[in-house]
């Protein structure tokens, strides 16, 4: 996994709250059996017209917003199911960083395997940022994860929140498998336990 | 020290906690279906490991299986390619698969009680966010990613962070043709969307004791709709008797053992919960969504609400965007709105108790003009079990469609869809922006309140019929 880096990048805004997955990628891409590639279908239905052109209106498809890594978006980001392809196609579309009041809870789990970084935001602290890109359309922000920090230019920034054993695999990318196969002599014994305990489960 | 049910499953499955990580959970069975699993056995294969413990493991085809014409290959070759990988990789790592031509196979959710899969106490996962169905056995069942589903197959545990407790006791019974379907939606009605996010919730009280087990496992099925991880109803002797002479359920001294540890799980008088919330089941009536969010729903006696209804500036324009999307003016009567398709059916409602109650309105009536009815049993052996009660026959009488098994309208991967614009009442659980086809409007509902609707043509309160 790609280690997550202190960066400055431009932050596209969409004002949506409860944005689902089915919205991030629609079900007819979900039958590849690769994960790669789901970028180009990322909200397929908001982004493109019938005739397969770009919807003018939709908030991604903006001049400004374009090479943007930072994503800005209203409350419950990802509620719905719990498929990966919309970390997938969020980060192979260029997304690293989602800031958002909320997060449907398996999505949020999802992120930091795809070396993506949802941030909690309040209420009024996203307001303010939304209200900072409405002002200044193609503002980029900085996200300093080591010091869990948002900086912004006109000082909309603030200090996030994020489990220290997550931000730590983040940041390093460390494979989440092989940490916890280092656990694997607690796993055997826990094991043995468990076919005393449940024999019904080991018939 | 007093413990809630979902405490008991924790400390009971908690393997260990490395310094800087999370605690590592046992996960006793892990189920899997053709859509969140490929990219799950390529990541094993690339990095060269195995699957820890085959007989943990319970997989169907179910998202992308035609409802019709089951004998003709799968006309999409994208869909064909998902389910043969399906096939080659429960083959190659000698999994149990209920493919499509199994008399076993079905919808997941449906499928796994079928054959008392998950036993009441355990942990159980799968790529799939109604995972949480399983709840209703008093197991600990939630929905994952495809990294956590190889995580699974290649550790048999997952890193886990402990959710907050969530009491949703709903007291007093229900009124008639009020069901478990209805208390799930007012639900998320009343917490919305994300209300139970970071919890698990319990449900509990006297109208969850007098559900049947099929309806425990609708309202666990939508625990995820309310933004919860997971829902739990204490195990009882209805449990029991559900589960009793089930394939892999243990018999003769196994079943006293696993009985005597079931007896344990309810939650300890007067455990503490993070935050509770009681109901009363009389008042729940027959509920129908009007809105592109399951939060966004109302009984059927209502008006759809108008966005200036809506203090909060971000509700309001959902209310917005949902009555344009959804074409619908507010402050219509839900009664006045006029349906084209009629979908009972998914994990949600695809069970027997629903094409019972739904046959039972049918019976004697026929579909409205211009209205397509169709009736998808979750499972083999709930369309088997139908027809040897002879619902089948009241369907088709009545002019409804009567398939095969599989997920068909509930997520519409199958070929099995609204077109834009086409206004459906559906017994499945999500009724998002194009969830049932690009375009399509999708009204939740009972699988009684979606019968009724058929002859109908329009939304109507069955307690009235
Ligand atoms: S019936 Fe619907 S919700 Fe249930 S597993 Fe299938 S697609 Fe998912």
């Amino acid at each position: 996994m790609q280690a997550y880096t202190k960066h400055q990048s431009i932050a596209a805004l969409m004002r949506r709250s409860n944005v689902d997955t089915d919205q991030i990628i629609p079900k007819q891409f979900l039958k590849k059996v690769e994960r790669s590639g789901f970028g180009q279908h990322l909200f397929h239905d908001w982004r493109f017209n019938e005739d397969g052109s770009d919807n003018k209106d939709f908030e991604l498809n903006k001049a400004a917003f374009k090479g943007a890594k930072i994503l800005v978006v209203g409350d419950n980001f990802g509620c719905g199911s719990s498929r990966e392809h919309a970390p997938w196609a969020i980060e192979d579309y260029g997304f690293n960083t989602i800031i958002s009041t909320s997060y449907a809870d398996i999505f949020y789990n999802n992120c930091f395997k795809n070396s993506i970084l949802p941030i909690v935001a309040t209420k009024d602290q996203l307001d303010r940022l939304m209200d900072e890109i409405d002002a200044n359309e193609g503002v980029s922000f900085t996200i300093d994860l080591e010091n869990q920090q948002i900086i912004t230019p006109a000082g909309n920034g603030f200090k996030f929140e994020v489990d220290a054993f997550r931000k730590d695999n983040l940041s390093k990318g460390l494979d989440d498998i092989g940490l916890t196969l280092e656990q694997s002599a607690s796993i055997d014994k826990y094991e043995e336990k468990h076919k005393q305990n449940f024999p019904w489960l080991w018939t | 020290m007093k413990k809630t049910m979902y405490e008991k499953i924790w400390d009971s499955h908690f393997v260990v906690e490395a310094a800087g990580q999370a605690p590592l959970l046992y996960v006793d069975r892990h189920l899997m279906h053709e859509v969140t699993s490929p990219q799950a056995f390529e990541g094993l294969r690339n990095a060269n490991r195995k699957v820890r413990n085959p007989h943990s493991i319970l997989a169907t085809m179910d998202h992308c299986v035609p409802t019709k014409n089951r004998n003709l290959p799968i006309a999409d070759p994208i869909a064909k390619k998902q389910i043969e990988t399906m096939a080659d990789n429960c083959k190659e790592n000698d999994l149990n698969l209920y493919d499509m031509k199994n008399p076993n196979n079905g919808v997941i959710h449906i499928v796994v009680p079928e054959h008392g899969f998950v036993p009441p106490g355990m942990i159980v996962v799968c790529g799939d966010s109604h995972t949480a169905t399983h709840g209703a056995f008093g197991a600990l069942a939630f929905g994952i990613g495809t990294s956590e589903v190889e995580h699974v197959m290649a550790t048999q545990t997952l890193p886990q962070k402990k959710s907050k407790t969530m009491l949703i006791q709903i007291d007093g019974e229900l009124s008639k043709y009020a069901s478990a379907k209805d208390i799930a939606l007012a639900i998320t009605g009343k917490i919305g969307t994300a209300g139970g996010t970071g919890h698990v919730i319990e449900y509990a009280g006297e109208a969850i004791s007098k559900l049947s087990m099929e309806g425990r496992m609708t309202l666990c099925n939508m625990a995820i709709e309310a933004g919860a991880r997971a829902g739990l109803v204490a195990p009882d002797q209805k449990t029991y008797d559900y589960l009793k002479g089930r394939e892999f359920v243990p018999s003769g001294e196994n079943w006293d053992k696993a009985l005597a540890y079931w007896k344990t799980l309810p939650s300890d008088h007067g455990a503490k919960y993070d935050t509770t919330i009681i109901l009363k089941a009389a008042d729940i009536e027959p509920q129908v969504t009007w809105g592109t969010s399951p939060e966004q729903v109302t009984g059927v006696n209502n008006i759809i609400p108008a966005p200036e209804d809506f203090d909060d500036k971000i509700k309001s324009q959902a209310c917005k965007d949902a009555l344009n999307y959804m074409g619908l003016k507010a402050h219509t009567k839900i009664t006045d709105i006029a349906v084209d398709l009629i979908f009972i059916g998914s994990c949600t409602n695809g069970r027997i108790e629903d094409f019972r109650i739904a046959a039972d309105i049918t019976k004697g009536t026929k579909v409205a003009d211009n209205v397509t009815a169709i009736a998808v049993p979750g499972s083999y052996h709930v369309k088997k079990q139908a027809e040897d009660e002879g619902l089948d026959k009241i369907f088709t009488e009545a002019g409804w469609e009567w398939r095969e098994p599989g997920c068909s309208m509930c997520l519409a991967m199958n070929g099995d869809e609204l077109t834009a614009g086409q206004r459906s009442a559906s017994t499945s659980n999500r009724n998002f922006e194009g969830r049932q086809g690009k375009g399509g409007r999708t009204h939740l509902v009972s699988p009684a309140m979606a019968a009724a609707a058929a002859s109908a043509g329009h939304f109507v309160d069955i307690r009235n019929l």
